[in-house]
Formats: C-alpha cells, structure tokens, sequence
C-alpha cells in the first residue's frame, strides 16, 4: 500500500511542452508519462533537447507552452524541495567538502550533532572520508561529481535529476558514479538521468526516453528501445551513426 | 657636498629608536585608513552585492558611475568633502573640516566605489555560475547574497586591501581637508610631503620607508591570498 502511494507520488507527466527561441522550436513534447520506478534515461545527440527537457522537470525552466505535473498536479514548491539536481559541471561551493553538505543539511534543519553525524555517513558513502576538510574545488572531476551527488542525496529526495554526470570522466571514475546511482535507486531515490552513452543507458536505465531534435521520438522499456527500436530515429543513433 | 647620507642615517636612527613624533604620525595614519576601509566595506559590499544580484531599471547606469566614480582624481574628491564640511557648506554645522574624522570621510569617498566595483564583479560571476543550482536547493535570490558573499570571501579581503594600499598612500585629499596640522591632522604623506619642501629630508625619508613597507606588505598579502585562492580552487574566472 505505502509503495503504491509512493509510486504514484512519483509519476511524471509532461503535457504539450513547448519551448521556443527566435521562432525555432528547441522542445517539442505533446506527452510524456514517467511513471517510474526507474532509472528513467534519457537518450540522445548533442542538441537535442535532454537538459532542455531536464530542466523543465525540475522546475529550473519554465517552458513557452505545456505543463509538468507530479502526482496529478502542476508541478509545485513541494514538489521541487523533494527534488535534487545534479548537473554536467559540478556546482561545488568554494568551500570544504564537508561545509558543501553542511550547507544543504543546515538548510534542512538539522542539528549541529546529527550533520557531523549524516555527513561522516554520506562521505563514506561516497568514498570521500578522509577529504572532509579538503576544498572542494580542489577535488578531482569524479570526486567533484560524486560529492554533487552525495550533496543531492543528503537532501533526501523522492527524484533525482541528473544531467550527463559522467561525460567529463574516465570509465574507472564513470563506474564509481554508476554504482552511487544504482544504489540510490535501490534505496527508493527515482532517478532520471540524462546521457548520450548508450551503454550506460544498457547498465542503468529501466525505461529509456530517446530524444532527437526537441523530440521525444520513443519511450518504453530499456530491452525494448535499446535492442528492438521502434523509430528510424532511434535505429540510427543505437546504430552509431550520427543523428542530425 | 656629503650626499644624502647623513640624512639615511638619521632617518633610520629615528626609525630603530622608535622616535614618538615619528610613530605618532604612523599610527594616525594606520588608523584613519583602517577605519576608512572599514567603513567602506559596510557600505560597498552590500551595495556590490545588491547591484550584482537585484535586476531594477537603472542598474547598468550605476554600476557605469560606480566603475567612474573608482577612478576620481583624489584631489577632486578633497574638494568636494571640503565643500561639504565648510563652515557654510552643508555639513559645516558639524565642525569636522581639518580634523581626522573629515579625512576619514574623504578616504570613505575614495575606497567605498573600489570595493562596491570589486565587489559587484566578483559576486555576479559566482552568482552566474551558482544560479541554477542554488535554484535547484531552493535557495532564493535574497538567501543567495549572504552565500555568495561568503564565497567571494578571498576576492573581497583582496578588494579591502587594494582599497586600504589606496587610501594609506594617498596625499590629495587628506591634505585639503585635514589641513596637515601639527599632532591633529599629520599622517605619513602629507607629512612627507611638507618636510621634504622644508627640507628636512630625515623625517621625511623615515616616513617614506614605513610607507613602503607597509605597501609591500599589503602586496605579499594580496600575493599569499590569490596562491592560496589557486591552491582551493576559489578562482572565480
Ligand atoms: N537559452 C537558450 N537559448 C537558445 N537556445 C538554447 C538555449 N538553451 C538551449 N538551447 C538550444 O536548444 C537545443 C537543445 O539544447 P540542450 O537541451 O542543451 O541539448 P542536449 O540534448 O545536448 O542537452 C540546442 O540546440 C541548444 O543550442
Ligand atoms: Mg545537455
């Protein structure tokens, strides 16, 4: 019952969104049902519209035309404080690791005993222990990246939107991150995550969303989009082949 | 002709004695700098940061003034404060003309624009670059400047300093409005100022060596700031 509810709580909805800049069309997307649980990937060239898309989701843009809805209803300020963004660039405070997670739990109202408490277990999480007083922009790219996400986590969401984490990393790095997602995942965190590699899409994703010029051109289920694509669209992009 | 020697010699003699005229000078002027930078930072930084994050129609038009206003020739803003604290001047009720809280002011006049530019540079480059995710926490823009000031914190000590090596080496004003008087109003530059036109080149050589010292040690400390601002990352280019 308490897992239906919460799977309800976290149905997407995109209806007749539009976005627009001098007279072309960036986002085209008549409807879009994320019903969960995830990994929701989305998939796609350069430009075509996934961060765009993204973005909307989260509420950071708001689109010509169209609506989002969660739980059935427009998309609302409690719905966006159960929602965490982390984004291709890693946005670190320029302060120390443990002060970046600091300052979303302070925000959250926790007290000074139970955030050294929460941020001593998200850095072990995270593999970061030890890094606690290091300046966070002195970290590596993968650290970088795993500390945005740890400082997501740390705001406990119900979804997590995460826009091409890994394109700036190497595979090693690549894998940490994957594995910090799945576990997420499977600690309940729904998880939309845009990508333009298509393996990861393979190790991560349960639904994929294919996205080409603004377009969402299929949706379904990861095995069905990935090895049986429906579109041309689609076909070309898994084929290697650049869409344009 | 001997040279200048003598001169060295005694200016260094007052120097290691700890002469009190000498340091009295020195300290004056420590002072009537220090409290001036202070002072413009109460005043610049929220201004800086208001101008940085508010978007309000005449915006670009002051920040314009504000960029102009850092490169006002000193002796003009002497004149100006000297306007306003003259006995028929505005402020002339307050009796503050060639006393050192008037030279304070024209030291205000001077640092406060370089600090609320410096400042308003470097918070709208962090703001930029923080938007969309202190968005994203839920951040709101007025919740964002006391964040944004925090990690600007490195080009802001910066800024002071740059103002402070301003308002400490600076002569113009101070000279036309705190009058240069004996035990009042003498601090390092005009007081090298005049002795070096009576002649008496010991004082003023003394001075002109604390003078820059105190330089170079504010530039090893710009230096040490922006190593360390590499070392952390908080470059904010
Ligand atoms: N603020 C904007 N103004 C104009 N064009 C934009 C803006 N943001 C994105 N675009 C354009 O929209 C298209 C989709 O961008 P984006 O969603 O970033 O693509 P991607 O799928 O690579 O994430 C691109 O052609 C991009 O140039
Ligand atoms: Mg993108």
């Amino acid at each position: 019952m308490r897992d239906l509810v919460s799977e309800m709580a976290r149905r997407i909805t995109v209806n007749g969104l539009q976005i627009a800049r001098n007279g072309t069309a960036l986002l085209d997307v008549p409807h879009l049902t994320l019903s969960g649980p995830g990994p929701t990937l989305i998939l796609g060239p350069n430009g075509a519209g996934k961060s765009l898309l993204l973005r909307c989701l989260h509420g950071l843009i708001a689109p010509d035309k169209g609506y989002v809805e969660q739980d059935g209803v427009p998309l609302n300020a409690d719905h966006k404080a159960r929602q965490a963004m982390v984004f291709q660039q890693p946005v670190l405070l320029r302060r120390s690791v443990a002060a970046n997670l600091d300052f979303v739990l302070k925000r959250q109202g926790l007290q000074r005993v139970a955030r050294k408490t929460r941020i001593a277990d998200l850095l072990a999480q995270g593999g970061l222990d030890g890094k606690a007083r290091q300046a966070a922009r002195s970290l590596s790219g993968g650290e970088a990246q795993r500390l945005a996400i740890l400082r997501a986590l740390a705001l406990d969401p119900d979804t997590l939107f995460l826009d091409e984490p890994t394109s700036a990393l190497d595979p090693g790095a690549t894998q940490v991150i994957e594995r910090m997602i799945l576990r997420a995942s499977e600690g309940g965190v729904r998880i939309v995550m845009v990508t333009h590699d298509i393996g990861q899409a393979r190790r991560l994703a349960s639904d994929v969303v294919m996205m080409q010029g603004g377009h969402v051109v299929e949706h379904g289920d990861a095995r069905q989009v990935l090895d049986d694509p429906k579109s041309d669209a689609s076909r070309k992009y898994l084929a290697g082949g650049l869409v344009t | 002709m001997h040279g200048f020697a003598v001169e060295f010699n005694t200016a260094f003699t007052l120097i290691l004695n700890g002469d009190p005229e000498l340091w009295a000078i020195v300290l004056l002027s420590l002072k009537v700098s220090v409290f001036a930078v202070l002072i413009s930072a109460l005043i610049g930084m929220p201004v800086g940061a208001a101008l940085a994050v508010a978007r309000f129609p005449g915006r670009r038009v002051l920040i314009i003034l504000m960029n102009a206003l850092m490169g006002f020739p000193p002796v003009v803003v002497g004149l100006l404060v000297y306007l306003m604290l003259s006995r028929s001047g505005p402020l002339g009720v307050l009796e503050l003309l060639y006393t050192p809280t008037a030279m304070i002011i024209a030291q205000v006049v001077l640092v406060t624009p370089i600090v609320a530019a410096l400042t308003r540079q470097v918070v709208e480059m962090l703001a930029e670059e923080y938007s969309e995710q202190l968005r994203s926490l839920g951040v709101s823009r007025l919740a964002s400047v006391p964040v944004l000031l925090w990690d600007a914190r490195l080009a802001l000590v910066t800024a002071l300093l740059a103002g402070f090596g301003r308002a400490i080496a600076e002569v113009g004003a101070v000279i036309i409005v705190g009058g240069n008087i004996n035990h009042v109003t003498r601090v390092m530059t005009t007081t090298i100022a005049l002795e070096t036109s009576k002649g008496n080149l010991a004082l003023a050589l003394a001075l002109g060596a604390i003078l820059i010292g105190i330089a170079i040690a504010v530039n090893a400390m710009v230096s040490t700031l922006s190593l360390r601002a590499e070392r952390e990352g908080l470059r904010h280019a």
